[in-house]
């Protein structure tokens, strides 16, 4: 029994055939844009792991003599903050630099939880079929009733505002879209004869879904993980600016925008660069996005 | 068609059964005592509380209270908002029509910029107009609304002086609200000035709310028209000898546009979305800016009831547009 069954899952199992990867870069590498979104994103990772040596300063040190400093191009600009200082002297380049890490952390927290559970969730509701599926299917459409930045805001209404519950809340909102894309890419796969040769060969039900089923209905996914960065980076900096995500002092993107509103008409600066930041992010991560879908996803190349 | 129409509508029910319920636990989840929470500060006399808990049936088993909230629901009682003792109904009703104007104004700001691009960038393709134009609709996509607002009025309100900063109209202006749409209202009172103050007011969060929308549809378009471009009857139209524009414009758009049309449909809840953060920005008396402020003051019942308004509305969307599809592809109807 066990026998047969590692001959039939091996081969399947395995690592794709060599030279997949260099093929997924030359078609990666064509799409320009892509490819700079990449570059984009190496930045903003390295920036964000060496946060505390890149950053000239602490992001929540207040220098007392120095509120509301010009970014050093301007009149009244000092050397050692580049891009200025907040209302309360805080240097607005450690600050960016350490939001990027946190933006980053947000994303990656949102697309796992989303990514995991959809994953668990699609595959369940194809695999069990009947009462389950619709059960699990209807619920996905109620959430997707409620307009996304809505829904989040409910629920950080209800758990309280923070940076854990306004992730929390976003992971939520972004569940339908992954468990609709797992449940339809593994329903299109369980009719193919590989799957039903496995079944045939005496695999169980777990080895079938994540062993044979999943790994041939990752290349969608993906791509809706790194697009889902985009989404998931945006909804959070939205809460933080409505005052429901991170708190102050915390440098968060959203956060620091909500911060600077008072200022805006004296201190463009305060409020131009964080939203800059978030705006580039997003940015690179959609770029990547569509680049990896025309890469990975053949039936959408065009 | 008919039993199509009842088939949908039968679909709905649960979905709007399920809405009412979630917005029904949220009253039950949010911390504190919801008589507690109208009593304020001061607290309360422990023996009236629990007057007050029976005479709100708080003491019911929950079953029994969600069957109660669903006769409210159903027979358009709301609530009542715990900081303006108005009941939640009218509020928002009162101040739907603000939203509803700006929504409408930005998604026909989106179309009629979004289809024009796109057609231009299908039909110049690979040339540096279509790179540019792909460009600014990713980036169009990428952007943090509430930051383009702040952006938008620092240039244009603050630095340039040519539009104001916030409402829907100057102070100066008083205008009878019948249409409760500012354009409409103004339009046809004595004051000419009070229209233009309102299109002012007006052209910044339409262009800020529609920016989304606008990438969306320019880059759905432009990816349409390059596949109904390569049809055969797309060729025998330019082998026949027709005008290239009337071949784009008459033959190719409109088919093109089926899948556009799609797409609007899907834009509805992320524009309403887009309006919590326009409005909160522009200080634009709409539902948006009502659900951000019961959030702050810990409104719960404007909360509750506003939140079931907009998914109910967002039902009755996706059932027209469902409908609508059905009444113009029969194939669908099955």
């Amino acid at each position: 029994m066990s026998g047969v069954e590692n001959i039939v899952t091996v081969p399947i199992a395995a690592e794709a055939p060599p030279g997949s990867l260099r093929l997924f870069w030359k078609a990666f590498a064509e799409n320009r844009g892509a490819v700079g979104g990449l570059c984009v994103l190496v930045l903003l990772v390295l920036a964000a792991v060496f946060a505390d040596v890149v950053a000239p300063h602490s992001p929540i040190e207040q220098f007392r003599d120095h509120f509301l400093t010009p970014p050093i191009w301007q009149a009244g600009g000092d050397p050692t903050f580049p891009l200025g200082t907040d209302d309360v002297g805080r240097d607005m380049l450690s600050r960016l630099i350490y939001g990027a890490r946190l933006s980053l952390i947000i994303g990656f927290t949102v697309v796992t939880l989303s990514l995991t559970t959809g994953t668990v969730l699609g595959l369940t509701a194809a695999f069990a079929g009947g009462l389950i599926d619709i059960t699990l299917m209807r619920l996905m459409d109620i959430i997707l009733v409620f307009p996304s930045l809505l829904l989040a805001i409910v629920i950080v209404a209800i758990l309280g505002p923070s940076l854990f519950n306004a992730t929390f809340a976003v992971a939520v909102v972004l569940l339908p879209g992954y468990t609709r894309l797992a449940r339809a890419s593994a329903l299109s796969e369980l009719a193919r004869d590989y799957v039903v040769a496995t079944r045939s060969a005496g695999a169980g039900r777990f080895r079938l879904m994540f062993d044979t089923v999943l790994p041939n209905c990752m290349a969608p996914l993906i791509v809706q993980a790194s697009l889902g960065f985009s989404g998931a980076i945006l909804d959070a900096a939205a809460l933080g600016f409505l005052g429901l995500g991170a708190q102050p002092p915390t440098p968060e993107w959203g956060t620091m925008l909500a911060g600077a509103l008072q200022f805006y008409q004296r201190a463009w600066w305060v409020l131009t660069f964080p939203g800059l930041a978030i705006l580039i992010t997003v940015l690179a991560f959609n770029l990547v996005g569509d680049g990896l879908r025309d890469a990975l996803d053949p039936k959408l190349r065009r | 068609m008919l039993r199509f129409l009842l088939r949908r509508v039968g679909l709905v029910i649960p979905t709007f059964v399920a809405v009412t319920f979630l917005s029904f636990l949220l009253i039950h989840l949010v911390p504190g005592d919801p008589i507690e929470v109208r009593a304020g500060e001061r607290g309360i006399d422990p023996q009236r509380l629990a007057l007050l808990r029976h005479e709100y049936g708080l003491d019911q088993p929950l079953w029994k209270q969600f069957l109660r909230y669903e006769g409210q629901v159903a027979s358009g009682d709301l609530g009542v908002s715990v900081v303006t003792r108005e009941p939640v109904w009218n509020e928002f009703t009162t101040l739907f029509p603000a939203t509803l104007e700006l929504a409408t104004c930005a998604i026909l700001f989106a179309i009629l910029v979004g289809i024009p691009l796109g057609v231009i960038a299908a039909v110049k393709r690979g040339s540096a107009y279509d790179y540019g134009l792909m460009g600014l609709s990713v980036t169009g996509a990428s952007m943090p609304i509430f930051w383009w607002g702040l952006m938008a009025i620092l240039i244009f309100s603050v630095a340039l002086g040519w539009t104001p900063v916030s409402g829907r109209i100057s102070d100066q202006f008083y205008v009878e609200q019948w249409s409760g749409f500012m354009l409409i209202d103004a339009w046809y009172s004595d004051d000419k000035g009070a229209f233009a103050s309102a299109v002012s007011h007006l052209i910044l969060p339409t262009i800020v709310l529609g920016t989304v929308p606008l990438a969306t549809i320019a880059r759905m378009t432009r990816s349409a028209m390059l596949e109904v471009l390569s049809e055969d009857y797309i060729r025998t139209a330019r082998a026949k000898g027709m005008a290239p524009r009337r071949v784009v414009v008459i033959h190719a758009l409109r088919n093109a546009l089926i899948p556009v049309v799609t797409v609007l449909g899907l834009q509805v809840g992320g524009l309403l979305g887009g309006a919590i953060l326009t409005e909160t920005i522009f200080a634009w008396p709409g539902v948006g800016h009502w659900l951000v402020e019961s959030i702050q003051r810990r409104d719960y019942p404007v909360l509750q009831g506003g939140t079931l308004l907009i998914a109910t509305l967002v039902i009755l969307v996706n059932l027209s547009v469902d409908v609508a599809y059905g009444y113009l592809n029969p194939r669908i109807r099955r």
